[in-house]
């Protein structure tokens, strides 16, 4: 198990490694920072300092190793836009991305294990019929395109909810949330569906398929001829027994919803880092990018890491030491 | 087989041979489904609009000789103000007609979706071929590359290759590619090691054919199903990345624009209340991909063995 979990380790650190290489020196090749940041009507003098106050006078490379040797001591750069350090710009956005990201989530949970599990029970009922229809929507619609459809019909015609931003935000051990707010649940809402949409569809046909299973086995049947009600062998009996597969989706997804919440994020103007990445990259704020991409990265590799030894507890026949280099 | 035993075996079955042969049956498989029926009509029609748009489309949205802004933001049915034209579905910020945008977006879309789509699966079935065929060590690096790929969303792959690359067509088509080849490399290589342990590469192997003649002309062939299933859907998924990249502003430029880009493009009008200029093109997406995938899906039921049918 630590033998797994090391050598895990330092695969991630050779990813992160490769990614930032390609990504610092990809960025370099492409687009020069200078035009954007330097006013038209700035003389030679002012656009040399500026360049060399930035280092971008210097060959990449050495661009590079500078940026490693920082990055190692949680310095990221600074951004050429805001002028503050870039690890700082993404950390104070990242509460409203994961906010969004964990209620999107929340929903997805809410609504599609019961819906799917209602769908595997009673298969040819037209309600469950409806309910994969909805489902093969859920995977087929744009996320964006959902969004901007949420905002014509709620926000447009009904007026029942507000389109843009966070809404009144709340201090909670320091860090600003919207969910305490009325204001802020009425932001919420209508982001946080759209992020959900694509998930609830997943957890909607994982929780039908696991149900269609579990509904089939003899220790369902031997409840069942035991006496129990209905209701405690649907929710106890079944319901425990899909949770494995929903839990090891839902842990890898979790990535996704947040990779996805750039899209949502742009549309609703939602203030996460989702919108900080697109903005930059229109700019060619290259550290910000960077950084962004790196944070990212690392999540991923820590989500993709807990899940597989979650998995392993969860069920017990995955051996992970038995996995070969 | 000699000729008298093949007349033999025809006569025997003379009525059942024309509904035997594998393309027959699947297309009789394919049409047991009124859904699948349909969405196949309706991917005929999206292909013949996207292919004949410059012909069918009722004027050519970029041809600043015809666009008026003096027709901009007109409702659904409205006639312009010439009276030369009715706008069908509305127009847009510019005076463009929304059903020849539309068109002419389809174009782009399927257009970018199928070229990546194909480059993709060339790419992604040569790499697996190879790690089923020659396995190994071969076989566990790509595999690596694959299985790392795969581990990280679509869209974050494709937003980190726009940043790097930027903007543009062939840029777009690049990052679509690097996205979906892991799929094809994956799929080709479960069936090509399904495949390859079977009597007839062994045959193929004791008549000392070449390696290219083995992989190319025995083992790609029985490979195909489940890449026609991989690939059908790719596209739509594709087709809805670059949508999505697009809409981001981080697609394809303004000059070409695709369904996406006529969708944000019309995002800011839609707080006014002018949902026209978003809401078509998004239905027209939206068919495309649903289409695409429910002709995948039965592809898939019909060419999958292990399903009786």
């Amino acid at each position: 198990m630590s033998v797994f979990i090391i050598r895990r380790l330092l695969q991630a650190l050779i990813v992160i490694f490769v990614m930032s290489l390609i990504v610092f020196a990809g960025i370099n090749i492409v687009g020069d920072p200078v035009d954007l940041l330097i006013s038209p009507d700035a003389d030679q003098a002012e656009i040399e300092a500026t360049i060399r106050r930035l280092g971008l006078d210097r060959p990449w490379h050495e661009q590079y190793g500078y940026f490693l040797l920082n990055a190692f001591k949680g310095d990221l750069g600074n951004s050429f836009i805001f002028a503050e350090p870039a690890l700082k710009l993404i950390l104070q956005r990242m509460p409203a991305t994961l906010e969004l990201a964990f209620a999107a989530m929340l929903i997805a949970i809410v609504f599609g294990i019961p819906l799917g599990m209602y769908a595997g029970l009673k298969p040819d009922s037209n309600f469950s019929r409806t309910i994969m229809a909805g489902s093969i929507l859920g995977f087929s619609l744009p996320t964006f395109w959902v969004g901007i459809m949420l905002i014509m019909v709620f926000a447009v015609m009904l007026g029942w909810l507000p389109s843009t931003g966070r809404g009144d935000t709340r201090e909670l051990f320091g860090i600003p949330v919207s969910f305490l707010t009325w204001d802020g649940i009425q932001h919420l809402i209508l982001p946080a569906f759209n992020l959900a949409l694509f998930k609830l569809s997943l957890v909607i046909r994982l929780a039908r398929a696991g149900t269609k299973e579990v509904a089939l086995q003899d220790y369902i049947k031997f409840a069942r001829a035991k006496g129990l009600s209905s209701r405690r062998v649907v929710l106890v009996h079944v319901a425990k027994n899909i949770m494995i597969p929903v839990v090891t989706v839902l842990g890898l997804e979790l990535g996704g919803v947040i990779a996805f919440a750039v899209v949502t994020e742009t549309v609703f103007a939602w203030p996460g880092m989702g919108k900080l990445l697109i903005d930059s990259i229109q700019l060619l704020d290259r550290p910000v990018v960077v950084a962004y991409l790196l944070i990212t990265v690392f999540m991923f590799i820590i989500i993709n890491l807990v899940v597989d030894i979650l998995y392993s507890i969860l069920d017990p026949r995955v051996r992970l030491k038995d996995v070969k280099a | 087989m000699s000729a008298t035993t093949e007349h033999l075996a025809a006569s025997a079955a003379a009525d059942q041979a024309q509904l035997q042969t594998p393309f027959r049956r699947f297309v009789s498989d394919y049409f047991d489904s009124k859904v699948a029926t349909g969405a196949c009509m309706m991917l005929l029609v999206i292909i013949f609009i996207a292919v004949f748009a410059p012909f069918i489309s009722p004027q050519n949205p970029y041809d600043l000789a015809v666009v008026d802004v003096m027709n901009a933001r007109l409702e659904p049915g409205e006639q312009s103000w010439a009276g030369d034209l009715s706008f069908v579905l509305g127009s847009d910020g510019a005076g463009r007609d929304m059903l020849s945008a539309i068109f002419y977006g389809l174009r782009i879309s399927l257009g970018v979706g199928v070229t990546s789509g194909i480059i993709a699966m060339i790419i992604g079935m040569a790499v697996g071929l190879m790690a089923a065929y020659f396995g190994g060590r071969t076989d566990t690096v790509i595999m690596r590359i694959v299985d790392l790929q795969l581990s990280f969303p679509a869209i974050l792959i494709a937003l980190v290759l726009i940043a790097i690359l930027g903007k543009g067509v062939d840029k777009v088509i690049i990052a679509l590619v690097t996205v979906q080849w892991a799929y094809y490399a994956r799929t080709v290589r479960g069936s090509a090691l399904v495949e390859r342990r079977k009597e007839y590469i062994e045959a193929a192997t004791c008549l000392a054919l070449s390696h290219r003649r083995i992989v190319f002309r025995h083992l790609l062939p029985n490979c195909l199903p489940p890449m026609i299933v991989v690939g059908t859907l790719q596209t739509a998924h594709a087709i809805s990345l670059e949508a999505t990249l697009s809409f981001l502003g981080l697609g394809l430029p303004q000059t070409e624009p695709s369904l996406g880009l006529l969708i944000a493009n019309g995002f800011e009008y839609m707080l006014s209340g002018k949902y026209w200029i978003s809401f078509f093109p998004g239905i027209a997406l939206l068919l495309t991909i649903v289409t695409i995938n429910l002709v995948g899906d039965q592809l898939r039921d019909v060419l999958n063995p292990r399903l009786e049918r």
